[in-house]
């Protein structure tokens, strides 16, 4: 059996005394759309952040069990935390691009990773875009701030930006809930493309939406990882009682 | 109806406080603006004052105010803005942090006068500089470092943490979110609060009496060897500010047209603590709409 990209076990987790995720064990293969979906408060956006450990961040987190990353423990003590941000990274629900041009958005990661050379930038500013398909509605815009951009638009900039450090691991939480269809449709297509290189995670709350982009599907309810499998399964035999209801719309 | 009428009497209420403030205010800052603009004059701005005899100016006090201004917040910026970014960023809840916000509190809830007298113990006697411009920065350093900590401290807790955490996916440590992200979004707070601090210090009197001093040398404004004691420029020499101006003409004043150089000087004052308000206002949103392009 091949190594999973990322292997979860036995994980808890906790808010203080709050037991945000109860015994969770996933394996996420390398190239593959794992979608997560479960209802408001189960614990999507919390599993997200353990994994590329931004809950450090907020006080009073504890985290038991492991999460292997290419086989390793990215909870062991030595772990370099600020280069495993680089090798996963996290497009957040809200499009949060830096007050800045598009350019130096995008450049952002490859300067903050001591790439100065001005035509190596530019390079990367340009196939991050193209990467994100929105370098041609912003290719006129490049030195204009990022903040002027709609929606859709400032999503696919954080995607980029993304792109930008060549992460390893794509974690996105409910990246479309902000946006029209059509932006959303963008999205999905740019998911599709980019799964080739990049293993993808997904929160959302569209069932159609993980039924079209994903290969498997994890379901969560109250910070248990109730079931998951490949996706065509799930939607079309599902084996908790829980997860068709919730599937089909009759959940609670 | 209840409500809508409990809400009514609450709007009511709040109006009339504000409008109370906002009279006592206004008719402050008329009645100076009346009893001192009209002494307003090209010559009154630019001339020295007269110790004993009429027709004396403020031109040197309005130097010394600006400069002494300058020096301080050359000191005050640096120091305020690194514990402003220690206490949002890297302090923890300890005791630690704790004693440091007491201190912070304390400091800023001393009086002037008292920070004045240990100025003149610590700036003035102990480093046998004597009165100075320097210890006169100094004890407004002493005077401003809370304000300027805690301006700088709220402007950095006011950048959303979704930039932060989108530098920090990045891979970018947290000096560099600090350097990048947060304080070029925290910079037009921090502009405002170094402008507000700014007018507090410049209408500063109690505590300069006894560190910058009362008096000025004869200033040569084409002496710019700032090593030379006529040198307007030399930190090492005593200057009068034009609020302690204010103060010894009023208690201790010689001169025949006593009234007209407090009233004008008292005048000169509210305005430029009033430019120095709107600037800070109109400075902070500018710099805000030209860094998010919005
Ligand atoms: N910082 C925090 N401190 C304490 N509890 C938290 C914190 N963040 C989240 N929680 C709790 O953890 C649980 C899971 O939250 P989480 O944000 O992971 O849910 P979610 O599945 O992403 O929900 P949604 O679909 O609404 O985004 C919730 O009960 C929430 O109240
Ligand atoms: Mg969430």
């Amino acid at each position: 059996m091949t190594q999973s990209k990322i292997s979860v076990k036995n994980l808890n987790m906790y808010y203080g005394d709050f037991h945000a995720l109860k015994n969770v064990n996933l394996e996420v293969e390398a190239n593959q759309v794992t979608a997560l979906i479960g209802p408001s408060g189960c614990g999507k956006s919390t599993f997200l952040r353990v994994l590329n450990r931004m809950n450090d961040l907020i006080e009073g987190v504890k985290v038991e069990g492991s999460v292997l990353l290419d086989g390793c423990d990215i909870y062991r003590p030595e772990e370099d935390v600020v280069n495993l941000r680089k090798r996963i990274g996290m497009v957040f629900q809200r499009p949060n691009p830096f007050p800045m041009s598009v350019y130096d958005n995008i450049a952002y990661g490859p300067r903050i990773h001591g790439i100065k050379d001005k035509r190596k930038l530019d390079e990367i500013v340009e196939k991050s875009l193209r990467a994100a398909v929105i370098w041609d509605e912003v290719q006129d815009r490049l030195y204009k701030s990022a903040i002027g951009l709609s929606g859709g638009q400032q999503q696919r900039i954080c995607i980029a930006r993304l792109l930008a450090v060549e992460p390893e691991v794509l974690l996105m939480d409910e990246p479309t809930s902000a946006l029209d269809p059509l932006a959303t449709m963008k999205i999905e297509e740019l998911i599709q493309a980019l799964k080739k290189e990049y293993t993808i995670i997904i929160v959302t709350h569209n069932m159609q939406q993980a039924a079209r982009v994903s290969d498997v599907t994890a379901f969560f309810l109250t910070g248990d990882l109730l079931e998951y499998g490949k996706t065509d399964t799930i939607f079309t035999k599902p084996t908790d009682k829980r997860t068709e209801d919730y599937i089909t719309g009759r959940f609670g | 109806m209840n409500a809508r009428l409990a809400d009514k009497i609450a709007t009511l209420t709040f109006w009339v406080g504000a409008l109370i403030v906002i009279l006592i205010l206004g008719s402050m800052i008329a009645y100076l603006l009346y009893h001192g603009g009209k002494y307003i004059s090209w010559d009154f701005l630019t001339k020295p004052a007269q110790a004993i005899r009429a027709g004396g100016g403020i031109g040197p006090q309005i130097f010394n105010s600006f400069y002494l201004l300058f020096l301080s917040m050359l000191i005050t910026v640096p120091i305020g803005v690194l514990g402003g970014i220690y206490l949002a960023e890297y302090a923890g809840n300890n005791k630690l942090t704790e004693a440091i916000r007491l201190c912070i509190e304390t400091l800023n809830s001393l009086p002037s006068i008292v920070v004045g007298l240990f100025g003149l113990l610590v700036f003035v006697n102990m480093t046998g500089w004597g009165y100075s411009l320097i210890s006169g920065a100094l004890a407004l350093t002493v005077i401003n470092l809370p304000l300027m900590v805690r301006f700088t401290e709220e402007a950095i807790r006011g950048v959303p943490a979704s930039l932060r955490e989108a530098s920090l996916n990045l891979g970018a440590n947290h000096w560099q979110t600090i350097l990048r992200v947060v304080l070029p979004s925290a910079f037009p707070g921090l502009v405002s609060g170094a402008i507000i601090t700014s007018g507090r210090v410049f209408g500063e009197a109690a505590a300069l009496l006894f560190t910058a001093g009362m008096s000025s040398p004869a200033l040569d404004f084409s002496q710019w060897n700032i090593f030379h004691p006529a040198s307007p420029l030399n930190p090492f020499r005593p200057a009068e500010t034009l609020a302690v101006h204010i103060w010894k003409v009023n208690t201790e004043g010689l001169i025949p047209d006593l009234r007209r150089v407090a009233d004008g000087s008292a005048a000169v004052l509210i305005l430029v603590v009033l430019g120095f308000n709107m600037a800070a206002r109109w400075l902070g949103s500018k710099i805000h709409r030209r860094m998010t392009g919005t």
